[in-house]
């Protein structure tokens, strides 16, 4: 008997396709840390596309110390509660107990994030057998292929976050591009030996070469802190920004996150951008990397 | 030559516009009023609803694009560009288009661990099934006088609409490789176009 492919009859949830699908909606917006009800009001206000739910933001985790975990879910509920855009919460590097925690919260993407201490320094969440999506931060091509391979739906530059300085996200940014132009270059009988440089998949280093772009949405995030700074950001490849600390952070927050939705949408046109730029008051104050010991920095959590 | 625009404010505009290319149509991004003056139809695609209905008044499209849709310009919304293009959505702060005469309830389905992909009977596209991907998706709760229902959930609710030269689909064809919905939104401009001629 001929097998024909039957209809889908029953709807079927949390496919790959839905969860890289939600990404693809979140596409030149701007998702905002927020660390209150009144915050996510004050961000989906301002037109962000989304917000992400802490107890607090990166530049206060960073001066806080101590381990850093998953937000109370009290403090993620009540924020689900006061917006309608989506909700994203981080857990911790590997802690796949806090993924199921906020998956069982209704959270609508989870942020396996570098910016919370690492509960396994070994292995990511395999982000497979879950139906809400996960982002994953990067610093290099092979990084976000090894993040997709577990099943990532969106990926971002790591950035260093909790800095005010883009310098970081730049860099990241930077090598994840030119790790795809050069995987696009390369003639198909060198992209095992490229595999095995990148430490990533083979069909995900295949399917890069062919398209010449990440098999999902790359957002920039980890030290943006002006418009400027996200219409850079968008101009080197970015489809959209996470802005962390620099918002909230801000002398003024909700004129700041009404400016980096606008520059976002207009990271082409450079009239626009100034305009946006003017009269924002202070931007967060921001810290030199530089100044920073190999245990303060974040972006190097994570394998 | 017939010029198709996708407001390109936020969402995923780069799709439709990757769609309509390989079905051999111009297709541009739009995001200021001085660009809908050569455009024979526009889509409204897949975003979040708050921010593009927020940017749409703030970048001054809200006037341009009413007058647009009142005088039969052709429009089609996908999942947000659905809730754009509505009388009524629930909840939101900004302003809608008015195209289409129905009230949507927006994230209808729930939060996004309940996005679903489904197969739809469509008859205007023909007898195969269309497979629908849903996110965070609105449903059409009201629907108004001269608005036909293209397809609905095997409940009932109405999650693809038309009235005269407006269209919104709940899911987002862009998401798939089927490009049926796009061909017969071409086909709409078209039919429009040659009308005005």
């Amino acid at each position: 008997m001929a097998v024909e492919k039957e209809p889908v009859l029953s709807p079927s949830k949390g496919s790959y396709t839905v969860k890289k699908g939600l990404a693809q909606m979140l596409k030149g917006g701007v998702i905002m840390d927020v660390v209150t009800p009144e915050h996510a009001r004050i961000a989906e206000e301002a037109g962000a596309c989304a917000v992400m739910a802490l107890e607090r933001v990166p530049a206060d985790i960073r001066a806080a110390g101590g381990v850093a975990r998953m937000a109370d879910p009290t403090v993620i509920a009540a924020i689900m509660e006061a917006v309608s855009i989506p909700v994203m919460a981080k857990c911790r590097i590997g802690h796949f107990a806090e993924a199921q925690v906020l998956e069982a919260l209704g959270v609508d993407f989870i942020d396996e994030s570098e910016v919370l201490t690492p509960a396994d320094e070994a292995h990511h969440i395999d982000k497979w057998p879950f139906k809400v999506p996960f982002v994953c931060g990067c610093r290099d091509l092979g990084e976000a292929l090894r993040r997709i391979g577990e099943g990532a739906a969106m990926i971002r530059t790591k950035g260093e976050a909790g800095t005010g300085n883009i310098v970081e996200a730049v860099r990241h940014m930077r090598a994840v591009m030119d790790g795809i132009r050069r995987l696009h270059s390369l003639p198909k009988d060198e992209l095992m030996a490229e595999a095995k440089a990148l430490a990533a998949p083979y069909e995900l280093v295949k399917e890069v070469h062919e398209t010449g772009r990440l098999p999902v949405v790359n957002f920039a995030a980890g030290g943006v802190a002006t418009p400027a700074d996200a219409a850079l950001m968008m101009q080197l490849g970015a489809e959209g920004v996470f802005v962390g600390s620099g918002i909230f952070k801000a002398d003024d927050p909700e004129v700041r996150a009404r400016a980096i939705v606008k520059a976002v949408t207009n990271y082409n046109d450079p009239q626009i951008v100034a305009q946006v730029s003017r009269g924002l008051g202070e931007a967060m104050r921001g810290l030199d990397i530089r100044t920073l010991s190999e245990e303060e920095l974040l972006a190097s959590r994570g394998w | 030559m017939t010029h198709i625009g996708v407001l390109a404010l936020q969402g995923d505009f780069a799709e439709h516009i990757g769609i309509f290319q390989r079905l051999g149509i111009a297709a541009r991004e739009v995001r200021h009023p001085q660009e809908l003056a050569d455009l024979d139809g526009l889509v409204i695609p897949g975003g979040e609803s708050t921010t593009v209905t927020r940017l749409i008044s703030e970048f001054a499209l809200l006037e341009p694009l009413r007058e647009r849709a009142q005088d039969g310009f052709p429009l089609w919304g996908t999942c947000a560009g659905m809730i754009v293009l509505a009388q009524r959505a629930d909840e939101l702060a900004w302003p809608t288009l008015s195209a289409l005469a129905i009230t949507v309830r927006r994230n209808a389905f729930g939060r996004q661990v309940d996005s679903f992909e489904t197969d739809l009977t469509v008859p205007a596209l023909g007898q195969q099934p269309f497979h629908a991907v849903f996110i965070r998706a609105p449903i059409v709760e009201e629907v108004g006088d001269g608005v036909e229902v293209l397809a609905k959930l095997e409940d009932g609710k109405a999650v693809a609409v038309r009235q005269a030269n407006a269209l919104a689909t709940a899911f987002h064809p862009e998401l798939t490789e089927d490009h049926r919905f796009h061909r017969y939104f071409v086909d709409m401009v078209r039919a429009h176009k040659d009308g005005k001629a």
